[in-house]
């Protein structure tokens, strides 16, 4: 056991939590964001931001009062940004159910520190991505008929098409996702409702909290819930890009029609996902001074996550150019040359030197480790994972009959809707680290190693007192 | 009017994770039965302490997924093969295949709700009231300090004895909690 503290260096991997923290200084210095007055900085941002939101809110009531016709749709592409947006929004949030469930089922201990964070924007990210096929539906009023609902036409959804399959994944995600994080702040907020020192604090935190007090009988049946909740997120991440990448790979249009498409659109969304981590991490934990809890090693690992993600994502594209012309089907490899030389080849060329490029920098040790880097080369990745939707949205250009082909551009409404989805998106986040703990307060102490019953410092301590060992 | 209030049970403070288990396991070995160790994250080892069974969760996100799985099923056939028959694209109007992401959502989805909630009935959650929140120091129980209690109910419960029982064991202000 105490090989432990007396190993060389290098052998075993520094401690999580760095800076000499004991318990009571982790609660701390995660609260007291939460519990100091929010500083001008904090008002300023959310100013911007809920401005932003502002200009999503006006831009969605135009489109309800004029129509689908205000955006840059046209025929043959009849998908437009909302499809594009929509995909990367639920790509982003991937990222934070990767953290939360899979890396939590392979015992990633490392994860905790950036778990509340990222399964946040999960929430936020997926949020933003229902907003797109919300208000595609043109009339919004009508919008129930995509769910199995009993009414007087006595009509219900076809069930074969994967649009609806979309409905039903993306919802149970949305669901699942806030329950998952809800079930992780159960103990936190009754943190920060026995710290409240005014009623309203006491009140607000102590509701939510349900009346947590850390009993040992109820940590049992909440840690055996958390580890099966996270059993069902990773199948359900899954599946819900699977079947995000259905909505394209079921048809008939070449370029989409691939099998190639589910998996491909996981890793693409892991690797979007964790770059959003990484341009939302870099600054809050310098803003706040978390840099304690999210170390390098956590920036480090996530970044490694990029590169292999990246890389698979730059192999997907590879293989579809293959099998485009191995497949001799003329129609496939006219899409591909298309995409490439065709009027979007400059989207094509955004998103390869993005995706494929930008995160093999992450081979070296030293771009990897280093925040400004990190910060830089993850928001590439995000204008990279963008094109890339864009990109395969824009097949439709080049229709099977060249009478029909066209080009298409965006009006200033897709444009406003856009930027506008980012207001939504961090505002939310703001006001998440206004008024609750961005970081997991006790499984951070459960993972420190004075949350070890058998721990060296207490071990010593009793074999002196009882003379046993 | 003031009224007498009955007794609920003993509380003694621990200093640490270890202290607290070494403490649990000598309690469980005293033989009390209705006593409980409160801490602000969960102590590896303090589940065969205090002799728990296996937890009941599970059981409950089975019944979830079973369920959610048996309701889209039967939701996707109903609905298109006998409330709304409608031919698209010559297909049959229900096969199992197309059934599948919907099916699977759904049980996933029920499974969870299972799970959440399953786990906050089983703990008896919310409870916005414990006699313990009459402690001064437990507020502490969330941040870093860690409790055992012993409650009057325990047939073996004696203040004197499981007061000195606890004191032996290095609980520190251990003290009487009203109901």
């Amino acid at each position: 056991m105490s090989a432990h503290t007396k190993s060389p260096d290098g052998v075993f991997p520094p401690p999580l939590v760095q800076g000499g923290h004991d318990f009571h200084s982790v609660t701390d210095t995660i609260c007291k964001i939460v519990e100091e007055p929010p500083t001008a900085g904090w008002f300023a941002a959310l100013a911007v931001a809920s401005s932003v939101l502002a200009m999503l809110g006006g831009a969605i009531a135009w489109l309800i009062w004029e129509g689908t016709g205000i955006w840059g749709l046209n025929n043959p592409v009849g998908w437009g940004w909302a499809i594009v947006n929509f995909v990367f929004w639920v790509g982003i949030g991937h990222a934070g159910t990767l953290i939360s469930a899979i890396l939590f089922l392979f015992r990633q201990r490392w994860r905790t520190a950036i778990n509340r964070f990222a399964e946040a924007m999960t929430i936020f990210a997926v949020i933003c991505a229902l907003v797109f096929p919300g208000i595609h539906v043109g009339r919004i009023w009508a919008a129930y008929w995509m769910g199995p609902l009993p009414n007087q036409m006595a009509m219900w959804p076809n069930f074969r098409s994967p649009l609806l399959w979309d409905v039903f994944a993306v919802s149970t995600y949305f669901t699942v996702s806030l329950l998952f994080w809800y079930v992780g702040l159960v103990p936190d907020l009754a943190t920060l409702r026995d710290r409240a020192k005014g009623k309203i604090r006491y009140y607000a935190y102590g509701v939510f909290a349900l009346g947590w007090r850390g009993a040992n009988r109820h940590w049992q049946n909440y840690e055996r819930a958390y580890m099966l909740l996270a059993g069902l997120a990773t199948p359900l991440v899954l599946s819900v890009h699977t079947i995000v990448s259905f909505d394209f790979a079921v048809s008939v249009i070449p370029g989409w029609h691939t099998t190639i498409f589910p998996p491909y659109f996981v890793a693409g969304a892991i690797f979007s996902g964790f770059a959003m981590v990484q341009t939302l991490a870099v600054p809050s934990r310098k803003i706040f001074g978390l840099e304690d809890f999210i170390t390098i090693r956590h920036i480090e690992n996530m970044n490694k996550v990029i590169l292999v993600t990246g890389t698979m994502v730059g192999y997907a594209y590879a293989m579809e150019f293959f099998i485009a012309w191995y497949s001799a089907a003329p129609y496939e490899s006219f899409a591909f040359i298309n995409r490439m030389f065709g009027p979007f080849g400059w989207a094509y060329f955004i998103m390869v030197s993005c995706n494929v490029i930008t995160p093999q920098l992450f081979w070296s040790k030293k771009i990897r480790t280093s925040t400004t880097w990190t910060f830089i080369l993850s928001i590439f990745v995000n204008i990279g994972m963008w094109f890339e939707r864009f990109v395969i949205t824009m097949s439709l250009h080049r229709d099977f009959v060249p009478s029909s082909w066209d080009y298409y551009s965006p009006t200033v409404f897709d444009i406003l809707t856009f930027i506008g989805s980012f207001g939504l998106f961090f505002t939310l986040f703001l006001l998440f680290l206004k008024f609750l703990p961005a970081v997991a307060i006790s499984e951070i102490k459960g993972v420190m190693p004075e949350a070890d019953p058998h721990w060296d410092g207490y071990h010593d301590a009793h074999a002196e007192e009882a003379g046993h060992g | 009017m003031a009224e007498m209030r009955k007794n609920w049970g003993l509380v003694a403070e621990f200093d640490n994770p270890g202290a607290l288990l070494e403490a649990a396991h000598k309690v469980q070995e005293a033989g009390y039965r209705k006593w409980e160790t409160w801490s602000p994250f969960p102590i590896h080892g303090m589940d065969d302490a205090q002799g728990l069974g296996g937890s009941k969760v599970p059981w409950i996100t089975l019944g979830g997924g079973l369920t959610g799985f048996t309701i889209g099923l039967t939701l996707q056939w109903w609905s298109g093969a006998v409330a709304y028959p409608l031919v698209i694209g010559g297909k049959p109007l229900f096969s199992w295949e197309f059934a599948v992401p919907v099916t699977f959502e759904l049980s996933i989805l029920l499974a969870a709700f299972g799970t959440v909630f399953g786990m906050f009935i089983l703990n008896k959650l919310p409870r916005p009231y414990h006699p313990l929140d009459k402690h001064p120091e437990f507020r502490g129980v969330t941040d870093d300090k860690f409790f055992l209690s012993i409650e009057v109910s325990d047939p073996k419960f004696d203040v004197h004895r499981s007061k000195a029982f606890l004191e032996e064991l290095g609980g520190r202000g251990v003290t009487l909690v009203e109901e």
